[in-house]
């Protein structure tokens, strides 16, 4: 009943959302504004949008970091890269950015393997707090300092604090990175396709949905890339028992990137 | 049968116990068997292949949407929460952590205790913290099967404890003695299903 309410009032659509830690995250949420029932606490969602705003980022999950898995970096520096380079100009697509840290990531190993220059990143969320936090690029030093770990894990070949300023306790990633990055409002379950992409990176993003709607947002993922373009999973997602499987061959079993080839 | 599914938490000392507990099930076991095991985020896939080698039934880390099946031990990943779907099929999440832990065993137990409630059995063993003492007392609620490993003979002695303090506790017993308890368990029960 919350969930149908939501939907009328603001057009979110929970309906196939993955129940389990759904159910998690609405407890969550109730704690938090210290109602009692949930018929109580939307009454307060449907009258007052602010409240539904912190309900929003209750709901959304922003736990990420830079280089998270570093393999999976190793493995697009290795085998998606060398045929990217062959591209005068690429257009990389990360939906459910949250707060930005693994699009920064991409950026940083594109500038390292030189055609930055050549790329644009659409970065996409319907969480437009992380938005927000993505587009300014400001980690804590203490954040920084854990990234700095992956990035060498994950085959960096520069010296991480040089793509950042420090101030504050706060390190800002430089503009260079920020200039070839645009991030845009998004909502994976009710928005249409992007077009012409080289690759898209959606990385434990699907784990939240249950397979009707994995197989909804997979089939814009595919109307989305290019002939030849790559779509990056999380390292427990994959394309098993989905509908777009035959049109897609793996390139990296383990790390889940697999390239388009049916059309 | 009276149980559908087991699952187990355990952490500090958890792959001595893993290695006694899951070679001592038979390959029949009629139980699909969801385990939270806290280990180092970066670990890689070693433990679930190694014990899968020893074990009769198979052992393998969980893929998110992957059916819960029958005779088949289910490892949470590493860094990612384990939860069961009212479809009885296995969901993973990287949300915020819960006792400082992801996977945490509070997170597995109180999910599968929403959709198995008294047909689950919930295992504590040897650990260094208190999580899946809450998770324990969710399966109690739902009128499951609580087992806790003694205390006195576990490498780590806090979460049992701690097991044993949230909830009236069905079975505390050595680590030796669990496995054949749920395999009588699921015997019996298979005897007096036929009997019926």
């Amino acid at each position: 009943m919350l969930l149908d309410g939501i939907r009328s009032r603001y057009g979110y659509d929970f309906a196939h959302y993955s129940r389990a830690s759904l159910k998690r995250r609405l407890d969550r949420a109730l704690a938090q504004t210290r109602l009692k029932q949930f018929s109580k606490l939307l009454e307060r969602l449907l009258y007052d949008e602010k409240s539904f705003d912190e309900f929003l980022k209750t709901m959304s999950i922003t736990v990420t970091e830079m280089f998270r898995d570093p393999d999976f970096y190793q493995a697009i520096r290795k085998r998606v890269v060398p045929l990217l380079k062959t591209y005068p100009f690429i257009k990389i697509w990360h939906a459910g950015c949250a707060t930005g840290e693994e699009v920064y990531s991409m950026a940083l190993l594109l500038h390292e393997e030189g055609f930055l220059d050549r790329a644009r990143i659409y970065a996409t969320d319907f969480n437009k707090h992380s938005l927000e936090a993505a587009a300014n690029g400001v980690y804590s030093v203490k954040q920084m300092a854990a990234y700095a770990a992956n990035y060498q894990l994950a085959g960096g070949t520069g010296y991480f604090p040089d793509y950042y300023s420090e101030g504050y306790e706060f390190g800002k990633f430089k503009n260079f990175l920020k200039e070839r990055i645009t991030f845009s409002y998004h909502n994976l379950v009710s928005d249409g396709v992007f077009g012409e992409m080289n690759i898209i990176c959606c990385r434990n993003v699907l784990i939240y949905f249950d397979k009707t709607l994995q197989d909804k947002v997979l089939g814009k993922f595919s109307e989305s890339l290019r002939h030849g373009g790559f779509l990056c999973l999380g390292n427990r997602e994959s394309l098993n028992f989905m509908a777009i499987k035959p049109l897609f061959a793996p390139v990296d079993k383990t790390q889940r990137i697999y390239q388009k080839c049916g059309v | 049968m009276r149980y559908a599914a087991v699952v187990i938490g355990v952490s500090s000392g958890g792959v001595e116990a893993l290695k006694l507990l899951l070679p001592a099930l038979p390959a029949s076991f009629p139980l699909p068997v969801a385990i939270v095991h806290h280990r180092d985020p970066h670990s890689d896939g070693f433990l679930a292949a190694f014990l899968n080698t020893m074990s009769g039934i198979a052992v393998s880390e969980a893929e998110d949407k992957e059916p819960f099946c029958a005779g088949h031990a289910y490892l949470a990943p590493p860094g990612y929460h384990l939860l069961i779907e009212s479809d009885r099929s296995l969901s993973l999440s990287v949300d915020q952590r819960v006792n400082h832990c992801c996977p945490s065993i509070d997170v597995l137990f109180e999910s599968a205790a929403d959709v198995f409630a008294e047909s689950l059995i919930g295992i504590v063993l040897t650990g260094a913290n208190a999580d899946g003492a809450q998770g324990l007392k969710a399966i109690k609620a739902r009128g499951g099967l609580a087992v806790v490993q003694d205390p006195q003979t576990a490498s780590a002695t806090t979460m049992p404890r701690a097991a044993l303090e949230a909830t009236a506790v069905d079975h505390v017993l050595d680590l030796g003695r669990i496995a054949p308890l749920l395999t009588r368990m699921c015997t019996l029960e298979e005897a007096y299903g036929a009997a019926g």
